[in-house]
């Protein structure tokens, strides 16, 4: 009753280079509808920054067979809900619906990857709307600590700005600035169409080809490739704000995905800040058995304390937030997660903590694959790094770290030389420093 | 309108929750537990709520539920907390108890084969904590923490001041997280009397869903919890009636170097319980939720590009809660957002929708239903909802039918009843606007 056959993802590049992955998932008459693009800020040049997002909220604006109403209106009236994310290496376009539905997901994507109108007044009409979002992140002390951050830590490769893009290009950029953006990166070469749910692949490979087959065969954009050179010695920023509360961030450039180094990397940071979500839906564990909650918050440094490690197809950052209790310093609290660190270095994990990362692996597994949406995600982040065994052998590549492999990279990563430290110190609060 | 109804989505009722296939129990106690089955994945969630929140405490001491909730996890009789975390960290568990106004949640996830050790962590913790001292002050002070950062919010500061104003004289004027001065003077023997005073298995709901068979799930429970004896807690009295503004009210707050405004404007909305409840949110469905936030993000967002977030939301629980519009806009356009939301109120209350968006929003309410309750966690959220509000087990095989059924004139009635576009609270919190609107 319990056994559960895994089911088979199908995988399928038709001529013209769209990439296709599918995976039957018979849990609910639903279906996920992904389009994936390789484009990312990360593919941006300065003046352009923000860019692919701005495009991705263009790709809502309608079509001449979909105007913007009838497109909206469609997914919903349908019960379904469709959204769109843009991310430093990709940007990705989703409709879950009901399966008998399922004809408009696949309509409504090939249509927009080379019908989108990019209107002159929808193009200004958004302008006000991105800024707003942009404003709206303002608000938050951590995201302009965040932001401070990833600007020290690249100063040549193009993650060095932020997805949503610089107040002054978002200002100037011009609608045939995104429309160039748009021809040039949303072409079936260049993307990845993912798919789960309730169907039968070989109709819905039909259907596929019927709808993208007589796309255009473009040869794939090159993209960006500007490599950060190694860093030489600990950077430190500080941003000052009218807030009462001080942050402390510290970010050390980590490995790619596929890089062997990442998963060892993956079990360290459980083990320091707790067992995070692997997809960007949240949903991670507690984390107040981890080294650093035990000594920051039940140290009465911090109020809480996380990390994350990116998953992305150029060398990223580890980083490790905590939020400063006003009678404390970030000072204090960085010195705190140096002795930890210091103490990973020293003595080897125990057996129990390499126990404890692979059963919380299990766990975060199966929790990620348990809707359509969640699964026809994986099919497709995964391709943006790797492909999708990175997702489907991860929990057996945790149990497989050893106590040496985190050793070796805790040594390799976390050093001072490594990483920039941020401070956000509040004007209005105690901790000024 | 009959060819519209044909035309609504068609659910197979079949595998929609339904008294064949929830399970609901009874213990002797008083504990309600209702179980549905779901292999498609390995997991298993354990929701519910006890009924003790925020409504039980004195407005000197808001914050004292929440804080409870939020301390029994700190130790028990026989586990520190570190041991109570490490059982469920270490096997890739999360539990959590949160005080809200009217319940205090209960919230689980585990691999199923982890059922036990998941309801073995919840029945000692809701029985058995005792807050030790050095814990409960490490709690007060990431809670202060927390409320600090609150407290410099624009969404959290615009809300707070909503219900405040809205609310007067009411115990829904009142955070359940507290505000800094009273959790300031909370002491270590206020939690443990609240929660030997207050948490009892009466009342309580245990929501199973996920891959365990139904009869086992129960017995799970019931080795976990029969033996909670129920307390003499008093009777909670009831809600009083909230005394309506009787013209606009308004409180801007400042909080300078931010970069954004964020507006709330609404009114106090019906309960759960109102006889046209379901009419009212098909209704806000389409003032501010339907595609990209219906009619008000067609005018907010689309036509007038003033924000990147404005929609409608209806809360009403066991009693009235709000019914209103948020937006985040730069501080120069919060006064021509608050009259555009305003018109669109106006014209919301006082003409039908359109045959059009009723059937439009009736779809989208019949179609979403499945993937609503696709994962264990949504299947919980539903089954909590049927038994909160004695819906009966049947309420989602029936749903598509009461949706069907409902009218414009119904939708007009209930607007005009709550939504007087001449009494609508405003609050707004942000930086003081450079130039005027």
């Amino acid at each position: 009753m319990n056994a559960k056959v895994e089911a088979p993802v199908h995988q399928h590049r038709l001529r013209n280079g769209l990439t296709i992955r599918m995976k039957e998932v018979r849990t609910a008459p639903i279906v996920s509808v992904w389009m994936w693009y390789r484009v990312g800020s990360r593919d941006e040049h300065a003046g352009l920054t923000g860019a692919s997002h701005w495009v991705e909220h263009m790709q809502f604006k309608g079509t001449p067979t979909f105007p913007a109403d009838v497109l909206d209106r469609e997914i919903s009236r349908c019960g379904g809900y469709w959204n769109a994310m843009t991310w430093l290496d990709w940007t990705a376009y989703y409709e879950t619906l009901p399966n008998d539905k399922l004809d408009l997901g696949l309509r409504l994507e090939a249509d927009r990857m080379i019908n989108s109108l990019f209107e002159p007044q929808e193009v200004e009409s958004e302008r006000t709307v991105i800024i707003s979002e942009r404003q709206g992140n303002e608000n938050e002390p951590t995201y302009r600590l965040a932001e401070e951050v990833q600007a020290a830590a690249f100063r040549v490769h193009a993650y060095h700005h932020e997805v949503i893009g610089d107040l002054v290009d978002l200002n100037s950029m011009s609608r045939d600035d995104l429309f160039r953006h748009y021809r040039r990166y949303y072409i079936p070469s260049n993307a990845v169409l993912t798919i789960a749910g309730d169907f039968r692949s070989q109709t819905l490979l039909k259907k596929i080809r019927a709808e993208y087959g007589f796309l255009p065969r473009l040869t794939p954009p090159e993209r960006l490739l500007r490599p950060e050179p190694e860093q030489q010695g600990e950077r430190r920023v500080e941003v000052q704000g009218p807030d009462e509360t001080a942050y402390l961030q510290i970010s050390y450039h980590a490995p790619p995905a596929d890089d062997p180094d990442f998963f060892p990397l993956t079990v360290l940071d459980s083990v320091l800040t707790g067992a995070a979500s692997l997809n960007l839906f949240g949903g991670g564990l507690s984390n107040k058995t981890s080294r650093l909650y035990r000594a920051l918050v039940e140290g009465e440094i911090a109020a809480s304390v996380q990390g994350g490690l990116a998953a992305t197809s150029d060398p990223f950052l580890y980083s490790i937030h905590a939020t400063i209790r006003p009678d404390c310093s970030p000072e204090r609290a960085l010195e705190i997660v140096d002795r930890e660190i210091a103490r990973v270095l020293e003595q080897a994990l125990s057996e129990d903590e390499l126990l404890k990362a692979s059963k919380q692996a299990r766990a975060l597994f199966a929790f990620n694959s348990e809707s359509v949406t969640n699964v026809a995600f994986w099919l497709g982040f995964s391709e943006m790094f790797a492909d999708y065994s990175w997702f489907a052998e991860y929990p057996q590549r945790v149990e497989a770290v050893s106590a040496e492999d985190i050793l070796r990279v805790a040594s390799k990563y976390l050093r001072p030389s490594n990483r920039v430290v941020g401070i956000y110190r509040p004007l209005n609060g105690r901790n000024h420093g | 309108m009959a060819e519209m109804e044909e035309s609504l989505p068609q659910l197979d009722v079949r595998r929609l929750p339904g008294p064949d296939t929830i399970l609901r129990r009874v213990l002797p106690n008083g504990i309600t537990v209702l179980v549905r089955e779901n292999f498609t994945s390995p997991s298993v969630v354990i929701s519910g709520y006890l009924p003790v929140g925020s409504l039980d405490e004195t407005p000197e001491q808001a914050g004292l539920a929440y804080l409870t909730a939020q301390g029994l996890m700190r130790g028990t009789t026989t586990r520190s907390f570190q041991d109570i975390f490490e059982s469920i960290e270490s096997i890739g568990a999360r539990v959590a108890f949160v005080g809200r106004t009217h319940t205090t949640r209960i919230f689980g996830k585990a691999l199923a084969e982890d059922l036990p050790l998941l309801l073995d962590v919840i029945a000692d913790v809701l029985q058995d904590s005792v807050y030790p001292e050095i814990e409960f002050e490490r709690l007060k002070a990431q809670h202060l923490t927390s409320l600090a950062i609150r407290d410099q919010d624009t969404q959290s500061r615009a809300a707070l001041t909503f219900d405040e104003l809205a609310y007067p004289n009411h115990p829904y004027r009142l955070p359940a997280s507290g505000y800094r001065e009273t959790v300031q003077d909370l002491r270590v023997e206020d939690l443990r009397e609240f929660r030997a005073r207050r948490y009892s298995p009466e009342g309580m709901l245990l929501v199973v869903v996920g891959a365990i068979e139904a009869q086992k799930a129960v017995a799970a429970v019931t080795d976990a919890l029969a033996d909670w004896k129920p307390g003499t807690a008093s009777e909670r009295p009831p809600l009083g009636n909230v005394k309506r503004p009787t013209t606009k009210q308004r409180k801007d707050v400042y909080l300078e170097g931010k970069s954004q405004s964020d507006l709330v404007i609404g009114v106090v909305g019906p309960s759960r319980y109102h006889e046209n409840y379901l009419a009212a949110a098909l209704g806000n469905n389409i003032l501010g939720r339907f595609g990209l936030f219906g009619r008000l993000g067609e005018a907010v967002r689309k036509t007038a590009g003033l924000a990147y977030y404005a929609y409608s939301s209806l809360t009403g629980g066991p009693g009235p809660g709000p019914w209103q519009v948020n937006a985040g806009v730069h501080p120069a356009n919060i006064e021509r957002t608050i009259h555009i939301v305003t018109d669109e109120i106006r014209r919301f209350s006082s003409q039908p929708v359109t045959r059009e968006e009723l059937h439009d929003n009736q779809a989208n309410f019949i179609g979403s239903l499945p993937l609503r309750i696709e994962s264990n966690e949504g299947l919980c959220g539903a089954l909590i909802h049927i038994e909160r509000y004695n819906l009966g087990l049947d309420y989602y095989q029936r749903y598509p039918q009461t949706i069907a059924a409902i009218t414009r004139e119904d939708v007009l009635d209930v607007a005009r009843e709550f939504l007087d576009p001449e009494w609508l609270v405003i609050a707004t919190a942000g930086p003081k606007a450079e130039t005027g609107s």
